[in-house]
């Protein structure tokens, strides 16, 4: 069984939500997002646990036809540049949400995805605080906690996610996770060869997330689309945590140990 | 019919075009639409300034439950302590049943809050020491039985103290003790191990100073029932509320920006008051009351720590929300 990933590519989406939309017949998600939020075409806004691919829309447009001294821009500058991004949960290397999980609801599954078994979750939303992505949610409705499945069922019958099978322009690539690093780097350089240079990858494996199994290449600085550039486990706090509780604890009982001693 | 605002609107919008062709952008005020500045999405501004962490989603009974629990951790501590160490057996007694209350009580808010509350069990479905809300769990069921277990077998020993009653009566007040240290702080490890910047900057602290919270809760709790006349409360009240005051004034000291929502807006008032009601004002009751004044002020002391405790609990529960709420954090712009 191997070990698979996303290659969302954003330089080649076309802000259609075919992905959104085929996610949410696959899996079977509450209708959410028709209305519009005004933030260029989004209506979604951020993932949730009625949203498991989320089209981000970037509007990052100059479109000041002259410049400060009163000449006019040349053409090319002044062109809106909009930018589309298929977010989905990062299926990380190592995971807050797993980490986090007290019934073991939420697991690794064979194909190295994180899943949330729905008939284990009681809905504590320990895992809604642990995510460094803001992905999981908990559904107040239903109670429990959901996200991206990465299409666990649909991986276990040898078939593609629905979302990247939607695609129309293969922008939201699935594949082997390895297989899928070298073709980021090779569609890098190439883009880069064209004169993109600002395209680049993101993957954060330089943090204690340890890298992640949906991996994007955007343009610019990926902050752009809530990209954070440094997610960290929330584990990492442990050790930390638990010896400031072991002192708190000790000075607890050591002042009531002296407190009744010198009582008595 | 006169001329109304219309045509001064029209020369206003024209000398803005003007301007603008002038200048490529317009100085002057006159119009603003409604919302402007526009959100956008840059690497300033983020995603259109939408946040990127998810706020936590327990209710009103999760911070109910921190005070609770922190009470009756420390009072579980104080209850054997009270007995082996001061030989006040009756305190002992009070303190041991506000624990088990307190547990018992934890148990019911943890399970109110729960979105799938009859799957309450699944939490002793595995046991994970990386996650602390798995280690809560199991330090919660492990307090509660053994302080049940030692109301348990002091009721006993009223009508046959054999060895067997006073093995067991041992044993759960030595566990009782032993699981009260964490379960008295332990909620500062849960909410600092997570994402949320506000919390995990402070996770050196953060335990140390729930316990402190805790323990203030307890004594005062205890001299409310009628033992305003101990000595031992009023010294663990004064260690908890000095420590308390240390933690304001050193939080109050740290200017960065992280913990911005302890400060300043809704949730920085609820902390500061919090702090206030559990540092200084009961340091100085306590204090007073020690250099000969009266019952009078502890029990003002206690009245102010227990409320500062609550506040303290709900003061770091809503700057968890603010805290999630800036995407500047995440993003480190």
């Amino acid at each position: 069984m191997s070990v698979t990933a996303f290659l969302t590519d954003s330089t080649l989406c076309i802000g259609c939500k075919a992905c959104e939309v085929a996610c949410k017949e696959w899996n079977g998600i509450s209708e959410d997002g028709l209305s519009w939020t005004g933030f260029s075409y989004d209506n979604t806004k951020a993932l949730g646990h009625s949203t498991w691919r989320h089209v981000a829309f970037a509007e990052a447009a100059d479109q000041r036809q002259w410049k400060l001294d009163g000449s006019p821009r040349p053409a090319a500058s002044m062109a809106a540049n909009w930018q589309f991004s298929s977010d989905v949960c990062k299926h990380c290397e190592n995971a807050g949400c797993l980490e986090a999980c007290p019934t073991g609801a939420i697991v690794r599954t064979q194909f190295g995805g994180v899943f949330v078994q729905p008939d284990v979750c009681n809905g504590c939303s320990y895992c809604v605080v642990a995510c460094p992505f803001g992905v999981v949610e908990k559904n107040k409705q239903d109670g429990r906690a959901f996200k991206c499945t990465f299409c666990y069922d649909r991986q276990k019958a040898g078939m593609v996610p629905a979302c990247a099978k939607a695609c129309p322009t293969e922008s939201i690539k699935f594949g082997e996770i390895e297989d899928l690093r070298l073709r980021a780097q090779e569609r890098l350089q190439e883009l880069h060869g064209r004169g993109m240079a600002d395209a680049v990858m993101y993957d954060p494996t330089h943090t204690s997330v340890g890298g992640t199994h949906a991996m994007f290449i955007v343009r610019g600085d990926p902050r752009t689309f809530n990209l954070p550039p440094n997610p960290e486990l929330p584990t990492i706090y442990n050790r930390r945590g638990w010896k400031s509780s072991a002192i708190g604890g000790g000075l607890l009982l050591a002042g009531a140990l002296l407190a009744f001693l010198l009582e008595s | 019919m006169s001329q109304p605002a219309i045509p001064i609107e029209e020369e206003r919008l024209v000398e803005i075009r003007r301007e603008a062709e002038r200048l490529g952008q317009v100085q002057g005020g006159g119009v603003r639409p409604a919302g402007a500045p526009f959100p956008q999405a840059s690497p300033e501004t983020g995603y259109y300034g939408l946040p990127l962490l998810k706020e936590p989603q327990w209710n009103w009974a999760i911070p109910l439950y921190f005070f609770v629990g922190g009470a009756a951790g420390s009072s579980g501590v104080i209850a054997t302590m009270a007995e082996w160490a001061g030989g006040n057996r009756e305190l002992a007694r009070q303190a041991r049943l506000l624990a088990l209350g307190g547990a018992g009580l934890s148990g019911a808010l943890l399970v109110y809050d729960l979105g799938r509350p009859a799957r309450f069990l699944n939490m002793l479905r595995v046991f994970k020491p990386q996650s602390p809300m798995s280690m809560g769990a199991w330090i919660l069921t492990a307090f509660s039985t053994s302080t049940a277990a030692a109301v348990f077998a002091d009721l006993v020993s009223k009508h046959w103290n054999g060895l067997p009653v006073r093995l067991l009566g041992g044993s759960s007040k030595l566990f009782s003790t032993l699981f009260g240290m964490p379960f008295s702080n332990y909620t500062g490890v849960l909410i600092g191990a997570t994402a949320i910047a506000a919390w995990n900057r402070e996770i050196d602290m953060l335990p140390l100073h729930f316990g402190m919270s805790g323990l203030q809760a307890a004594a005062s709790l205890l001299e409310l029932l009628g033992n305003d006349d101990s000595r031992a409360l009023n010294l663990l009240g004064m260690l908890a509320s000095a420590l308390e005051t240390f933690e304001g004034i050193r939080l109050e000291s740290k200017p960065e920006r992280a913990l911005a929502p302890l400060k300043h807006g809704p949730s920085g008032w609820v902390t500061r008051a919090g702090g206030l009601l559990s540092g200084p004002v009961p340091l100085l009751l306590r204090a007073a009351a020690l250099a000969g004044g009266n019952r009078q002020m502890r029990r003002w002391a206690a009245w102010s720590g227990i409320a500062g405790s609550l506040l303290t609990r709900y003061g770091w529960m809503r700057a968890g929300h603010a805290s999630a709420r800036d995407f500047r954090l995440p993003l480190e712009i």
